[in-house]
Parts: C-alpha cells; structure tokens; sequence
C-alpha cells in the first residue's frame, strides 16, 4: 500500500512537472497584457480581425535572435495583411542580462525600425505560462470559435545564418497552411537558442 | 604546350597542398563538424565519461561555467573520463570569435565546432529532452545516459561524474 502511495506521489509529481513545461499543440493559450516600446499595454484582445498571431519570444541581446531580427519584421509584412501579425516579446531579466532592459528594447525596435510590438515581459510572467525555453522561440496562435489554440512551437527556419538557404520555412509554412484551412506540418521543430534569463 | 599545362598541374597541386596543410593546421586546434561526424562522439561504447558540454562564446551563462569543465577535465586526468566542449557559435565566428577565445581562455578541454545549422535535424538525437537551449551538457557512459539543460557547477558534474564512473 506504502508503495502505491508512492508510487501515485511520483506520478502526480510527474504530471505536475509535466504541466508546467507550458503549452503543446493544441492547447489553449491565455492572452497577456504586456507593455509595447510605445509604452502602451497590448494583448491579443486589442485584435479583434486578427485571425491569429505569430507570438516570438526574442530579445536584443542573443546571437540567434538577433540573425532572425530581419526574418522577423519580413514575417510581419507577409502576414499582417493576411490576419496574422507578430507580437514579439522580451522574456529575460534585465538584472541578469542588461542589454534586454525595456530602454535598450526602445532602441532596438527604432533601429531596426520594427513594424510589430515589442513587449517586455515584466516580472517574467509570461514565458513559463506557455514554455517558451530559448531565444527566438515561435508559438503560432490560432483564434478558433473564440479562443486561442496553439498551432505550431518552435524554429523560424532551419538556417539560422543564412535565410536564403533555409530550405524549410516552418513558420511563413505554418501561417500559409491555417490560411488555408489547414493544420501545419510539422506542428513542432527546435533549434539552438540562448536560454530564457 | 605540354609543359606549359605541367606547370599548371604543379601550381594547382602545390596549392592544394597548401590548402590542406592550413586546413589541417586549423583543425588540430579546432576541428569543425556536421552533425554526422560529430554524432559518433555521442555513443562511444566502452567505459569512459564522456561529459560533452554545449556552449558558445557569446553565451554567458556558459562562459561562467567552462573553468568548471575544465577543472574536471584536469582533476580526472588520469580517470576515465573525457570532456568535450562542443562550440555553437555560428561557422562564419570561427575565426573571429571561437579562435581568439580559446587561446585567451587557454582552455585545455577537448573542443570541437559543430557547424550543422539545421539544428531540429539533430537535438532530439542528442537528447529527445534537449530544447534547444544552451548550456546543455550531455554526461554518459555506454548506455548510462543523462542530460542537463542547465548551467553546471563543478561540484554537481563531479557527484554525477562519480556516479557514472
């Protein structure tokens, strides 16, 4: 009897675990409200026509996110028009990692002359919610029947130092798949980025 | 004519040779690596630790964990354990960023660039637990397998290590 106790402990416990590595495919994402470069708060409600979003965690600081900055605004031209803007957004503490501090993040966004928000994840509430682990970390929101549904985690493309040699877009295939009524494929990729700080 | 073209295969086989000679100069220092050639290094059957680390120049949490890896590399010298420290940086850093940090650094560690950019290609097969994040150290031996995606310290890869050896 000790042993089944036990036994049911470690699976609850791992269950627990389990639930706070975030959002898979499929699941209910929750909105935020975070604040923009502007200065405004932005969540995916301020979206009414908005067909879905292409939510990336990124920052100014990392390598990786910073060879995706230019895929990142080209993402945004291609599909806002279509009902899928991007909302990116700065998961890491400025205490450890000062150059992603909300003043550097104003900078950035003018230097590159972002067309999208760029929020900053204060207090770092967001990012665990839905297991954002790296940066730059894609989660695709699709609004169904009211709702927000998880359709693709992970990569942009699979050449993080040459876009043109990427030979498979994941999230531009993703976006073009739920325009057209379907579901994306693959639903889930991963690739080297700077951990979450 | 005909010696004309002779020379020309002798300049092109010198270069050649020099061409290979500098790229073999290169790759005692640092060898660079796609996935394939690297994957071997992931399953060596005999009964060594292998405690391969997942790291870059530009990532800090890694940078504040090397001299952890290579104490362990210098204090289980004469033990069978191996360490590599497995660079991310982007292949056009080689030079400019992996060279001059590891000559500064003096790291003593075996190193190796991996420079297969079609990551989701290869992560799960390091480890299906892997996100993509680094630091990332893999530890193991034979089929004793364990992977951490976390910033080490020395006195945690020794109790593992120990674990394992």
């Amino acid at each position: 009897m000790k042993k089944l106790t036990l036994l049911t402990t470690v699976i609850l416990l791992a269950g627990l675990t389990f639930a706070q590595t975030g959002y898979k495919v499929g699941d209910k994402a929750s909105d935020f409200e975070l604040k923009n470069v502007d200065g405004k708060m932005v969540s995916m409600a301020d979206y009414p026509d908005a067909k879905g979003f292409i939510l990336i965690f990124t920052c100014n600081h990392c390598p990786y996110s910073k060879a995706y900055e230019d895929r990142i605004i080209e993402l945004d031209n291609t599909f806002k028009s279509k009902g899928y803007p991007v909302i990116a957004i700065n998961p890491n503490d400025p205490a450890i990692q000062p150059e992603d501090s909300f003043e550097e993040m104003k900078i950035r966004a003018k230097e590159k002359g972002f067309t999208f928000p760029y929020l900053f994840d204060d207090g770092q509430k967001v990012f665990p919610v839905y297991g954002a682990s790296r940066t730059p970390h894609v989660f695709i929101v699709n609004k169904e029947h009211g709702e927000y549904i998880i359709r693709y985690i992970g990569a942009i493309d699979n050449n993080h130092t040459d876009a043109e040699a990427a030979d498979k877009r994941y999230v531009q295939d993703a976006v073009n798949a739920l325009i057209e009524g379907g579901v994306p494929n693959p639903e889930f990729t991963k690739a080297i980025g700077c951990s979450i700080k | 004519m005909f010696h004309k073209s002779c020379i020309l295969i002798l300049i092109v086989l010198l270069s050649a040779c020099m061409i290979s000679a500098c790229s073999g100069e290169k790759s005692r220092q640092i060898p660079q690596m796609n996935f394939q050639e690297f994957e071997t290094l992931l399953h060596q059957q005999n009964d060594t630790v292998y405690v391969i680390n997942f790291w870059a120049t530009w990532c800090k949490p890694c940078i504040e964990e090397l001299p952890a890896f290579e104490q362990l590399n210098t204090e289980y010298e004469d033990q069978k354990v191996s360490v590599i420290l497995v660079s991310l940086d982007f292949p056009n850093k080689y030079e400019q960023l992996l060279l001059p940090f590891v000559k500064e650094k003096n790291l003593q560690s075996q190193i190796i660039h991996l420079t297969d950019v079609d990551a989701n290609a290869w992560i799960d097969k390091v480890s299906p637990e892997w996100s993509g994040a680094i630091p990332a150290t893999l530890i193991y031996k034979g089929n004793d397998r364990g992977f951490y995606e976390s910033q080490m310290n020395f006195e945690k890869l020794k109790s593992i290590v120990k674990t394992k050896l």
